[in-house]
């Protein structure tokens, strides 16, 4: 840094509650200009508020009761509104985790960049354009004077973040608060943002508050650290102390548990449970009056996979790479234009031979048998359950309809509280609702949805994506156990690199409909292949990059 | 004497069976009971509940109708007929007919007219009521009269009002111990709804007590009271309001679900159908509808028994009419809702177990839109009792015998051009039909609150 070290930011012991139960507790940090510093912090940490505590956007429920906030000096409590607006985006810019929803769909991206620069430094015309257009360039957006046009829908995400950014700081704010600017970002899009936040710093001297759950992240970026817990921060320090030492229990818990695992799984050559040969899903795009198909969408393109008894699977690729379309093929939730997806089922009476049955080619009332086979366990825990249904009424729901156990109301019962321990949760948890569950404890109770029919086979979509990394942890060791107990095999989706050590034998990587390589996960992530597959891991956090020598 | 069931009568009570059903199934479940008790939390809920309840009340007695046979006397004659239960509590207002118009509280006519005195000559003046205040002695005042018989209702009220107190009571009282202490609710806005108890019923009882010497809210140009039209226009009203939604509901449900579930060439069909239907002129189908209804009524008049079953077959085809006409804006909604959740993975979980479609619409859909039916239903509700109103002003709402709000406004129409005007008809119906409304209006807002899942909470 080559700026004179100064405090730009300075919290002081802020407190905010909601009708007196406190929701931040006593917070302090400071960030010099110049500084990366993160905030980490589980959801619910209170690590949001505080960043909205900065802007003075609190919700009107909350109140700070306690605490001083200031900004290169002034105490920003004691302006009154008006000042505040205009230290709003002149001073502290802010840039939030989903860029669509903070894009005006209808407003060009240009003029939305302009209006920023015509309310706060009142620049307007083409003076304004030319304003525009060099921040385009500075976050790197290609051709900038001919999107300075275009509309929100037109840009991917990427490029819709890079927007964000130059808006942020089309006004030379000295604080940038980045709330979870990548957490919706693919991983190659995300380093590029990493990078192109790490440069805008060291070209501007600008200091950047980075909210993040995610390690690796924090590994990549900061200066500084502060962990979030509950309202109050348990641990502050700089980077390479932080990540060497760390102090408090529960970041060294979190630091486990975001660390991927060094050890591989062993391949064990046991038979294949399913067959995946060259499946293509088209989905038909329609157009006019008569609903004409006038061309395809090919989101699964020739795929051939295997899936081993007892082992996992994991597939990988960025969205909309068509790796959940496949799953959904499996379970014929969507029809398969072409190929086959044969399962091998025992022949009757336990007997050896087995029978293959391809899945594609039956009708729904022939599948009904296998539906027991293969189940499947969701992304978002909160709408996986349906919020008006008890429990116990939606774990009944696939015995009754697969005649799975006995169908005595009270047997079930008995199974339903033997399921829900083994899931890790109470036997009287089953007379309560969804809402009553939070998300790691919700994806236990769709583990033990799925359990209740007693699978084969388990397609996890993304069963981790929406948690915590401590619960991701978890409920990864569960799968973990069960798969040990019941010898049973998983499809795992998911685009989350530093999970699949601790989770899969065997790894597939998806770009565009297509499996690019396969193989063994020490096979895959050590030596990659596919230029495709390098590109993903070198993408990825160095955190994750330091456990693959 | 023998109990009439007109087709409406049916209705109405069935559809009080449906509502208690509904009630009883809330009370099972423990999510819906508290979404209930949050709903009547607020004061403002709580009061129009009360004055709903009130109307509802009205339109159930108005809702049996008996046959008072003629007997051979003479005097009983007059009575016979088809009369409600509320037409009998009111008998004394049905006979008391004035000669012509009278103001409230008058005790004379409203407009001069040529008199002959014993003389034979002959005057202006106008003439005493037959019955409204002419209990009075000459030269009493009309308003210590009336304050006067203020005390007998006061008593009445706070009679019942003590009565309903001590029955609460002691069944709070068997809750509350039973009760755990620790577990402190909310408590509802008791005190409300005892206020709007206590006004509602004074009001009514200080009504009727008065009616008996005065008309209080005058009489029209045939000499009819004009408290007992209003009293009588609820049923007409509350019934639109209610048994239309009824009609409207289950073609909402089936066609919007199917729609939105079931998508392709069943969503284009139904989709067609709400468009045209919605693309003609809701008046215009209507008075197409009724003008076809009259002239079959007209031609085959055998088909009655009296005037009151063919009045109440043109107000039960009315209220088809008004929901073929009104189902579309529910369907469209329920349709794009039933589109969101079918994309929602539980769905995707049941038809992982093999749920076939209709268990997995019964399972997953229906009861994650019940919200939107309830919202849609109490907003309605206020809405159907408006298009009555101006629907029979049009003169293709219901038949001109049957009481109602539209066809007190529609007779006033001449009444307002008369010098002096004639305020008092228009006047009540639109206090009746006004809180009727801003009250349902009131409900329907706080259920909306309360339902709605985009509710912050």
């Amino acid at each position: 840094m080559a700026q004179a070290l100064s405090t730009v930011l300075n919290i002081k012991n802020l407190s905010i509650s909601v009708n007196d139960s406190p929701l931040i507790k006593d917070v302090s940090f400071s960030i010099e200009s110049g500084e990366i510093f993160a905030l980490v912090g589980e959801s619910g940490s209170g690590k949001s508020l505080t960043s909205l505590a900065i802007m003075r956007l609190l919700p009107e429920a909350l109140q700070v009761t306690a605490g001083q906030i200031s900004l290169n000096q002034t105490d920003l409590f004691t302006l009154p509104e008006y000042q505040m607006q205009k230290i709003r985006g002149k001073q502290v810019a802010m840039i939030f985790q989903e860029p669509m929803t903070s894009l005006n769909p209808v407003m060009k991206v240009g003029e939305q960049v302009a209006e920023v620069l015509r309310v706060h430094l009142k620049i307007r015309g083409k003076l304004a354009r030319q304003k525009v257009v060099s921040l385009f360039e500075e976050v790197g957006l290609p051709q900038a004077n001919d999107r300075y046009d275009w509309f929100p829908h037109q840009l991917s995400g990427g490029q819709m973040q890079r927007v964000m950014i130059a808006m942020a700081l089309a006004c030379e704010p000295d604080l940038l608060i980045a709330d979870e600017p990548t957490t919706a970002l693919d991983v190659t899009i995300q380093a590029q943002v990493l990078e192109l936040l790490k440069t805008i710093r060291d070209r501007r001297g600008l200091s950047i508050l980075f909210i993040t759950h995610d390690m690796g992240v924090v590994n990549e970026m900061a200066d500084r650290v502060a962990v979030m817990k509950q309202g109050e921060i348990v641990e502050q320090a700089d980077k390479e102390h932080f990540f060497s030492h760390p102090q408090h229990p529960y970041t060294q818990q979190l630091l486990a548990d975001a660390i991927p695992k060094q050890s591989f799984k062993p391949i064990i050559d046991t038979k294949s449970l399913l067959q995946i040969n060259d499946l293509k899903v088209h989905f038909p795009v329609k157009k006019g009056l008569f609903q004409r198909t006038v061309g395809y969408v090919k989101a699964v393109n020739g795929v051939t996979l295997t899936i081993k008894k007892g082992q996992t699977l994991a597939l990988v690729g960025e969205s909309g790479s068509g790796k959940s379309t496949i799953g959904q093929a499996i379970l014929k939730l969507v029809n398969s234009t072409s190929g086959s997806v044969n399962f091998s089922s025992p022949g009757e009476g336990g007997s050896n031979i087995e029978s293959i049955v391809d899945f594609t080619a039956l009708t729904e009332k022939q599948m009904k048998p296998f539906r027991k086979k293969v189940q499947v366990i969701f992304q978002d825990p909160f709408s996986a359950l349906n919020p008006r249904m008890t429990i116990s009424e939606i774990i009944r729901e696939g015995m009754n309809s697969l005649q799975v156990g006995s169908p005595n109301k009270k047997d079930q019962d008995a199974r339903i509280e033997e399921l829900l321990e083994q899931v890790g949760l109470l036997a009287e948890h089953k007379y309560r609702f969804p809402h009553e569950f939070s998300g790691g404890q919700r994806q236990r109770i769709g583990i033990a949805r799925a359990l209740a029919v007693e699978p084969e086979l388990i397609i996890c979509d993304e069963p981790t994506s929406a948690l915590d990394v401590t619960v991701r942890a978890q409920v990864l060791n569960l799968l973990e156990e069960l798969q040990q107990k019941y010898q049973l095999s998983f499809l795992f989706i998911t685009h989350d690199l530093s999970i699949i050590p601790a989770i899969a034998h065997e790894v597939a990587v998806m770009k565009e409909g297509r499996i690019v390589e396969q193989g063994s996960v020490e096979q895959v992530m050590r030596f990659p292949k596919h230029e495709y597959t390098q590109a993903l891991l070198n993408s990825a956090p160095k955190l994750l990059r330091q456990t693959m020598p | 004497m023998s109990f009439v069931w007109l087709w409406t009568d049916l209705m109405v009570w069935s559809l009080l069976f449906v509502i208690l059903a509904g009630i009883r199934s809330i009370k099972h479940s423990e999510q819906a009971r508290k979404q209930w008790r949050s709903i009547f939390e607020s004061p403002i809920a709580m009061a129009s509940a009360v004055i709903l309840t009130f109307y509802f009340v009205f339109a159930l007695l108005g809702s049996v109708h008996i046959q008072l046979a003629s007997s051979g006397d003479n005097s009983l004659d007059k009575r016979h007929g088809v009369y409600s239960v509320l037409d009998l509590s009111l008998m004394h207002l049905i006979e008391q007919t004035e000669r012509t118009y009278s103001a409230p509280f008058a005790t004379h006519e409203y407009s001069t007219s040529l008199n002959f005195d014993e003389n034979g000559q002959v005057s202006q003046s106008y003439l005493a009521l037959k019955y409204g205040g002419q209990h009075l002695t000459k030269g009493a005042s009309i308003w210590l009269d009336v304050l006067k018989k203020t005390g007998l209702p006061l008593l009445l009220t706070f009679g019942i009002m003590a009565l309903l107190l001590l029955i609460h009571g002691l069944f709070r009282f068997r809750t509350a111990a039973l009760r755990d202490i620790n577990n402190k609710t909310k408590t509802l806005p008791w005190k409300t709804a005892y206020i709007s108890v206590f006004s509602l019923l004074f009001l009514f009882i200080w009504f009727y007590h008065l009616s008996h010497f005065y008309h209080v809210l005058g009489t029209d140009k045939v000499g009819q009271d004009v408290l007992l039209q209003s009293i009588k226009s609820i049923r007409t009203g509350v019934l639109i309001g209610l048994l239309t939604t009824l009609v409207m509901l289950p073609l909402a449900l089936i066609l919007g679900i199917s729609a939105g579930y079931f998508k392709g060439w069943v969503d284009d069909v139904i989709q067609y159908i709400y468009t045209t239907l919605n693309s003609i002129p809701g008046v215009l189908l209507i008075a197409a509808a009724v003008l076809v209804m009259q002239v079959i009524i007209t031609n085959n008049s055998d088909w009655f028994g009296s005037t009151e079953e063919r009045a109440d077959l043109r107000l039960l085809f009315l209220i088809f009419i008004l929901g073929l006409t009104s189902w579309t804006g529910l369907c469209r909604l329920l349709r794009a809702e039933t589109l969101k959740i079918s994309q929602v993975e539980y769905v995707s979980a049941a038809k992982a177990f093999g749920l076939g479609p209709f268990k997995i619409i019964k399972n997953h859909i229906l009861p994650n839109l019940m919200h939107l039916v309830l919202i849609a239903l109490v907003l309605d509700f206020s809405g159907l009792v408006l298009a009555e109103a101006v629907l029979s002003y049009v003169g293709v709402g219901v038949d001109p015998t049957t009481a109602s709000w539209g066809n007190m406004i529609n007779q006033a129409r001449l009444e307002m051009a008369r010098e002096p005007m004639v305020w008092w008809s228009l006047f009540s119906a639109f206090v009746f039909m006004f809180t009727l409304v801003l009250s349902a209006n009131l409900f329907s807002d706080r259920v909306q609150t309360v339902l709605d899942p985009r509710r912050v909470h």
